[in-house]
């Protein structure tokens, strides 16, 4: 009903208008009781595109894949009770790489909830932890606005997932809508300015150096840093190196980069943090898995910290500069002052750095048995993919050793590229995320490398892709192992593989084609290439690449937990001396 | 060391679950804590004593003030401050001579008898931590029935105002 521009709607139909009114394209879901309005006012409307997962840890994994391919929020619509626990995980998996959803739950009806009704959880309480912010929506007059303010702060400072809890009557109920102009909440104040001290006094640190080190996080991705980071770093001639959330922030294939750092990074990387005198951190929380040994970390330097995230800094390392602040602008006004300074970094205790670090290099760190013709060596898969995709492919990973190797041979020029899951760790993202990023770039290749364990975690979403004729290229190192797991009881629990063999595995060419899809089983070394130029190939639909790999291969270099970054194990044949 | 905090939160349903489980998911302590709605209905007081190292407190300062529901935070520990609680504490009090001596020790203390059966008063006394301490030490442990304590609360001294939405 129309009155002087004032509609009035049900609460399912302002649930969609203000998700058009957001530019939603995408909304990931699955229904259920709860939803059925909301439902109902989705099928009466052709602007927002719904796709149906089939499991709820698919909708926000794929929710999650879009957001990070996209920089946009990441939607996904589920109902009460186990629809809302089945997306606990893929929320949790957001949160700690603060990628921004808003995840609405359906809910009991209000005079219900309390009840133990049918499908009822506290959907609100479950995903407190693993939340940047929830809403339980009371009243059908505050839906438009509590909607307004979930994107605004999922996808403000730093971002992360949010819930809007709704509760079945209210989606029933009318109201007028309006279309809230102001998303802004009292007590929530994102970073919009920084401290100009905190900059100048960061410069003249940075200039006074002598051996710098730029490392960089998953912030200057998500901040859209990219180029400012990349101006800023050749400006300082530093060796960068970029955390496992942070790759392509920097172009892999540009000389100043060092690879990775941490746990699985590179001898270069990691022996430039031990021994820079300057350290400049973007974007980056000094994660264990990259820090090691606190003790032991980066004992000679001098610390700057940009972070959006106040709480980040001083967190788990001491630094002795902090700017709070938005990793672009930061980067940009640093470079600025840096530019006006009239100074350079001393060539040549420049040249004398690069020098060491050109004999760390030297070490070829990521070295492996590529000679090899007998068995299918996992990193030349990967380097494989890297090259006959021209380093331009959108790789979603799972997690374990086929993450890492990804992380290591699939050198990324680009942000946005890479999407896996550092902070959780989840099995079973890599196949839904890829969902979301081929619908968010319909036309560019995307591939999600996996491994036989994880890719049987959400193997359900092969349905989903079949549905939106998704023609997703998956990747699977099938070496029969949890791999990681495997290596570790290798490393550490004298090679008692307690439960880390995976038995009975399917066919997994014949379960690709029982999806509709196509599938190809790899076992010879000699196939690889040709197997993926007919996968690449095939730009129409999804095809299942299962390599058979090497059992017993392992992921080095690798710092044991607790060690420092000078005390890695590279490959058995180039143990340190 | 031990820290006052003072926080005006949002006054919704779930704003104090989201306080208690940082502590709890964080593996942070907490002394006391308590909660009421201010004279500005949508704002709640919470007044939370924790202790720890430095680092620790600065972390729980930040942690915190991230929490979206948190309008305001002030660690009252930075300036001069009062800070108070209340005791209510049940004594047996069950002949003459307990009786008067009961009476003569909240007298010194300030306390004031509130309630009385044949056999027990309840007491009630305001002061700072240390001086509720001393008061039910100064009590015979046989002769206390039951202890409440408010929690803490506190505020700047003088003109200041620590903690306020427009401040």
């Amino acid at each position: 009903m129309k009155r002087g521009g004032v509609v009035e709607l049900t609460g399912a139909e302002i649930f969609v208008q203000c998700l058009q009114d957001e530019g939603v394209e995408y909304l990931f879901g699955y229904p259920g009781g709860a939803v059925l309005y909301i439902y109902d006012a989705l099928y009466k409307q052709d602007q927002i595109r719904h796709i149906l997962v089939r499991h709820e840890q698919g909708a926000t994994h794929a929710a999650d894949g879009y957001a990070r391919s996209t920089g946009k929020p990441g939607v996904v619509l589920v109902t009460s009770g186990p629809g809302a626990t089945n997306a606990v995980t893929g929320i949790a998996t957001a949160y700690m790489d603060s990628v921004p959803l808003v995840v609405f739950t359906g809910q009991v009806m209000t005079h219900l909830i309390g009840d133990d009704a049918f499908q009822e959880v506290d959907a609100i309480g479950i995903t407190r932890p693993c939340v940047k912010h929830s809403f339980m929506v009371k009243d059908v007059r505050e839906l438009a606005v509590t909607i307004r303010r979930a994107f605004h702060v999922a996808t403000t400072g730093r971002p992360g997932p949010v819930v809007v809890d709704i509760p079945k009557d209210i989606t029933a109920q009318k109201t007028d809508y309006v279309f809230p102009a102001d998303p802004t909440l009292r007590s929530y104040k994102p970073v919009t300015q920084w401290d100009p001290q905190g900059i100048r006094k960061a410069s003249e640190i940075l200039l006074e150096a002598k051996r710098p080190m730029v490392y960089t996080g998953g912030g200057v991705i998500l901040g859209n840093g990219a180029d400012e980071l990349t101006a800023l770093v050749r400006w300082l001639g530093a060796p960068c190196t970029n955390t496992l959330m942070g790759l392509g922030a920097f172009p892999a294939s540009d000389p100043l980069f060092v690879g990775m750092l941490g746990m699985h990074g590179t001898y270069e990387a990691n022996m430039a943090m031990h021994e820079c005198d300057v350290l400049l951190a973007i974007g980056a929380r000094f994660d264990d898995r990259v820090t090691g040994d606190l003790d032991k970390f980066c004992p000679h330097a001098r610390i700057i910290h940009v972070d959006i995230d106040p709480a980040s800094i001083q967190k788990n390392v001491a630094v002795e500069v902090a700017v709070i602040g938005d990793a672009r602008g930061v980067m940009r006004d640093m470079l600025s002052a840096l530019q006006a300074s009239g100074r350079r970094l001393d060539k040549d205790a420049l040249a004398h750095w690069w020098r060491q670090i050109g004999v760390w290099r030297a070490r070829d760190c990521l070295r492996y048995d590529r000679d090899n013709v007998d068995v299918i060596k996992p990193q030349y898969v990967l380097e494989a993919l890297h090259r006959l995709t021209r380093g331009d492919a959108f790789i979603t990973s799972d997690v374990g050793q086929h993450q890492m190797w990804t992380a290591q041979f699939y050198h990324f020029d680009k942000p946005r590229r890479w999407i896996n899951s550092g902070g959780l760790g989840t099995m079973g993202f890599g196949l839904p995320a890829a969902i979301g990023v081929q619908l968010a770039h319909p036309g560019d290749t995307v591939v999600c490398v996996t491994g036989e364990a994880s890719i049987q975690m959400c193997i359900q979403e092969l349905s989903t892709c079949k549905q939106y004729d998704l023609p997703i290229k998956i990747v699977n190192l099938n070496n029969r192992y949890m791999g990681m797991v495997r290596q570790w009881q290798e490393f550490f629990y004298q090679s008692r593989y307690s439960h880390s063999y995976m038995e009975a595995l399917p066919d997994f060419v014949k379960l690709a084609e029982s999806y509709g899809h196509t599938g190809l089983r790899i076992d010879r070394r000699g196939d690889v290439e040709a197997a993926l130029k007919e996968a690449l190939a095939r730009r129409d639909r999804l095809v299942f690449l299962d390599f058979i790999t090497d059992q017993t291969e392992n992921v080095y270099p690798m710092i044991a937990a607790g060690a420092g970054h000078h005390e890695m194990h590279l490959s058995p044949d180039r143990e340190l001396a | 060391m031990r820290h006052i905090i003072s926080i005006l939160l949002e006054n919704e349903a779930g704003a104090l679950s989201r306080v208690a489980g940082l502590f709890s998911a964080r593996g942070y302590n907490i002394e006391s804590l308590t909660v009421a709605p201010t004279e500005d209905p949508t704002l709640s007081r919470m007044t939370l004593v924790t202790s720890g190292p430095e680092a620790v407190v600065d972390q729980i300062r930040k942690q915190l003030n991230k929490l979206v529901d948190v309008v305001k935070l002030v660690d009252l520990m930075e300036g001069q401050r009062i800070e108070r609680e209340m005791l209510l504490i049940k004594v047996r009090a069950d002949n003459g001579g307990e009786r008067d001596e009961i009476k003569r020790l909240a007298d010194i203390f300030r306390g004031r008898i509130i309630d009385v059966t044949e056999s027990a008063y309840t007491i009630e006394l305001t002061g700072d931590g240390g001086k509720l301490d001393a008061f039910i030490a100064v009590i015979h442990p046989r002769r206390i029935l039951e202890v409440v304590r408010s929690g803490v609360i506190g505020i700047a001294r003088g003109e200041e105002i620590a903690c306020r939405l427009s401040a």
